[in-house]
């Protein structure tokens, strides 16, 4: 056959496949935003669950879920920030620093059940936080630190060397350096590097699942040592554990959460993108 | 003469002001945090599981099945759902994660690539509760339709969503692979005479062959751990897939099994320990993967010379 | 040679093994422009750095003698090196303005060393502009970005930079190589005023140059200090064949 016809129909496969990635990614989309808008309402968003979770709104679900964000970002931006600025800033070429680096792929990589499990050990029955905002979202920031060091590392490095060079031979520190170019040439990037790991924690739910999450609790949470009911577990609740659920309510809850972390993935393109226009250098 | 003194030079900024110090020390400390967290989940997993394996004897644990409330703690069925569930979701997402990232990398026109990178970006950034709600609502209706299964809740449900959950991930390191073949290799392979189709499956992506391995190492740890989406269409039986029809038939996976029962155990009892066992299992085998792509990371990142 | 600000002794000093200089003994005079010239890989750059401990940001480095300034040993165990890369400004071969306003720019050492008060830092801002010869220039776009500056202006704000720290030294490492003629003889041109206030140590980008503004010239070979002299001889009457050959333009 001629291999000009060849590469052409190859091509055209490629193109398929392209599409067979694309197409249910739309179609996802498409449904849950078609199905779901319908049971968008002022009051399902803003109630309180009532007979059973069938009818009301979700509104506990929501504020639990952005209670959960607020604690795990006030935790895991510290240290996944400073360990950033210590693997792209002080650490030399040592064992210890692989061990560091080996350590962070790990952490990415261990799945998000076994992290429920930690917080489980760890923060409700060893520390006796119990099922509390607390323990969810320190297991939550652990879960996200890695993907904070990494992007906020990458934003560090970016910044030339040049910059620092010329900090030290004016007499700065190498503090000052950090904190009076470096870290403002690179906050668009670690920002940016934020969201992206706290939207991740924002959809989990397997690390909430022993950790905070109330099956239905309606009522909204009264310190940090309460539990919560929260966006991802209460539409894993609704749609499997629930008999009788109306589709609507299903269907109007994974259209708020799936809002909810990709409005925070657009927001991250679009800072990244408007600073990597205007930056000079 | 002043022989002078001999400095032998460690690298960085030498002077600090005294208020810098606290801040420093911090910085390091949380610099060698990531070591400790690695450390104590291993530590709690370890706590809370190894009481198991003198609870119950061996063989038990290593058995075909799983019945907690009998006392049953075979492991096997989890371990093989848990791998035959990978394997079929990696054997779907590679060809496709590989094809999609020759088509960007090689062949998309700028416009179309606009348009699938940040597809593939949202795909990425889908809560595995959505994944998992719309495939028992949209594919698992659809697998019963086509393939007769009793409820659609299949092996191959499971499947087919992980294998979209591992594409984004698959794809991104695919297409930095692609990206590091030399492009002289590629006009070697024209000048040849070869078409762009020869040249690009008998040159360029036989020398991503590394990259395109490690691909599928991440992908697969990535499948592996994953929970909720696969709790909600795989159907959850635990019974060993052994058989020609099992991916059409339930089964469960070690992740599953823990999401699905630690809300109803007793604290200490063996049915816990015996879940945090199955952490254990989940935590070595990430491990094992991740070092295996990691190592493949870091002996890039030196062959390419600074940092 | 009178009054020496820099003494250097014995120095020796290699990167993971590979020597860049070989037993530099030298005297930088005050007051005036000491040229370090000769072909790149030299060790002219690395001699330059080494006289405000900028090397120390390069890891896996070796170095044995002593550099003096005033008398006192900077690398003895210690020395306050902030301090004394205040003393001893550095300019760097291509125009680098850190990101931000003129005014930023220039301030910037300053404000580093910890001086807050806006009224004396404005002083600072005019004095250090106008010694680079960029004052008239610049004084009505002082809030505009840095890099909005032309090359030639760029450069002369990175010296106002580091005046602007009253240093003693000042250590100029090819200021001129990315520089049209006209911005170059501006640059040379301030030099002779700086001269007056400062020892001044320069990295010259072509013989020519080293001609036109030293005072000193010290000729360096693969690591090795040839010769010194003062003023032009160097060029006209060279002691060393090695330096002939340069000067005449036989090799490098």
């Amino acid at each position: 056959m001629d291999r000009f016809l060849v590469q052409r129909l190859g091509f055209a496969l490629l193109l398929f496949v392209a599409l067979v990635v694309v197409v249910p990614i739309l179609f996802v989309l498409g449904v849950i935003v078609v199905e779901g808008s319908m049971a968008i309402t002022w009051e399902f968003l803003s109630a309180m669950p009532s007979d059973g979770m069938k009818g009301g709104g979700i509104f506990p679900t929501i504020v639990g879920t952005f209670l959960l964000m607020l604690g795990t970002a006030m935790a895991s931006i510290p240290v996944g920030v400073g360990g950033a600025i210590y693997l792209a800033e002080y650490a030399r070429d040592t064992w210890l620093t692989r061990a560091i680096r080996l350590a962070i792929v790990n952490l990415a990589g261990i799945p998000s059940v076994v992290y429920g499990l930690f917080g489980l050990g760890l923060f409700v029955l060893f520390l006796q936080f119990g099922t509390s905002i607390l323990a969810g979202a320190l297991t939550l920031a652990i879960m996200t630190i890695p993907i904070i060091i990494s992007t906020t590392e990458e934003a560090l490095r970016a910044v030339p060397t040049e910059f620092r060079t010329i900090i030290a031979s004016l007499g700065g520190t190498r503090w000052q350096g950090i904190r009076g170019v470096v870290l403002p040439q690179a906050l668009p990037g670690i920002i940016t590097g934020i969201i992206l790991g706290l939207l991740r924690a924002a959809g989990e739910t397997a690390p909430i699942l022993f950790t905070v999450a109330a099956f239905y609790l309606p009522r909204l949470p009264h310190s940090p040592f309460d539990p919560t009911m929260a966006l991802p577990y209460h539409l894993y609740v609704i749609s499997t554990q629930v008999p009788g659920m109306p589709l609507r309510i299903q269907h109007g809850t994974a259209l708020v959460l799936l809002t909810l972390v990709l409005s925070m993935n657009v927001t991250a393109t679009v800072i990244r993108s408007y600073f990597r226009r205007r930056r000079q250098w | 003469m002043d022989k002078g003194v001999i400095v032998t030079n460690r690298g960085g900024i030498s002077g600090r002001r005294w208020t810098e110090v606290p801040i420093e020390a911090t910085i390091r400390v949380l610099g060698f945090s990531t070591i400790g967290f690695v450390l104590l989940i291993f530590l709690f997993l370890l706590r809370e599981g190894l009481p198991i394996f003198y609870e119950v004897p061996t063989g038990n644990l290593f058995g075909t099945r799983w019945y907690p409330t009998f006392e049953l703690f075979g492991t096997l069925p989890l371990l093989l759902g848990s791998i035959l569930v990978t394997v079929t979701a990696i054997l779907i997402a590679l060809p496709l994660g590989v094809a999609t990232a020759v088509f960007v990398r090689e062949l998309a026109p700028d416009w179309v690539r606009e348009i699938l990178k940040p597809m593939i970006e949202v795909l990425a950034g889908i809560p595995s509760v959505v994944l998992g709600f719309f495939g028992m609502h949209f594919v698992a209706p659809l697998i019963r339709n086509i393939f007769g299964a009793p409820t659609g809740l299949t092996v191959f449900t499971g499947a087919l969503i992980l294998a979209y959950m591992a594409l984004p991930t698959i794809i991104s390191v695919a297409e930095d692979a692609l990206d590091t073949v030399p492009k002289s290799y590629r006009d070697a392979g024209l000048a040849m005479g070869a078409t762009q189709w020869q040249t690009i499956w008998k040159v360029v992506v036989p020398a991503a062959r590394s990259g395109i391995l490690m691909a599928v190492m991440l992908g697969m740890g990535r499948a592996i751990g994953e929970t909720m989406a696969v709790m909600m269409v795989t159907g959850n039986a635990a019974r060993l897939p052994l058989t020609f029809d099992s991916l059409f038939r339930p089964a469960r996976t070690m992740t599953a099994t823990i999401a699905a029962e630690m809300g109803e155990v007793a604290q200490g009892s063996t049915h816990y320990h015996a879940l945090f066992g199955i952490g254990i299992i989940l935590f070595v085998l990430t491990f094992l993967i991740n070092l295996t792509a990691a190592s493949a990371i870091f002996r890039k990142q030196r062959r390419g010379g600074l940092r | 040679m009178v009054d020496a600000k820099i003494r250097i002794r014995q120095l020796s000093y290699s990167y993971g093994g590979a020597e860049a200089l070989r037993e530099i003994n030298l005297d930088v005079p005050a007051n005036a422009v000491t040229a370090f010239f000769g072909p790149s890989g030299g060790g002219k750059t690395t001699l330059l750095r080494l006289i405000n401990r900028l090397n120390d940001l390069v890891e896996g480095t070796r170095m044995q003698g002593t550099i003096l300034l005033d008398g006192e040993n900077i690398y003895a165990p210690g020395v306050d090196v902030p301090r004394l890369r205040r003393r001893v400004g550095m300019v760097f071969a291509l125009p680098l303005p850190l990101p931000g306003t003129v005014r930023e720019n220039v301030v910037c050492g300053p404000r580093l060393a910890g001086i807050r008060d806006w009224g004396r830092l404005e002083e600072i801002l005019e004095r250090s502009l106008a010694q680079a010869a960029l004052w008239n220039e610049v004084k009505d776009r002082l809030d505009d970005p840095a890099v909005a500056l032309s090359g030639g202006q760029q450069q002369r704000l990175c010296i106002a930079r580091s005046l602007a720290l009253e240093p003693e030294v000042l250590l100029l490492d090819e200021p001129t190589s990315g520089l049209d003629p006209i911005s170059t003889a501006k640059v040379e041109e301030s030099l002779f005023e700086l001269k007056q206030q400062y020892t001044i140590v320069i990295v010259p980008h072509s013989v020519q140059q080293a001609a036109r503004v030293a005072d000193y010239a010290a000729f360096f070979l693969m690591g090795d200090l040839v010769e010194v002299q003062e003023g032009t001889r160097i060029f006209t009457t060279p002691q060393d064949p090695r330096t002939e050959d340069y000067v005449t333009g036989r090799f490098g």
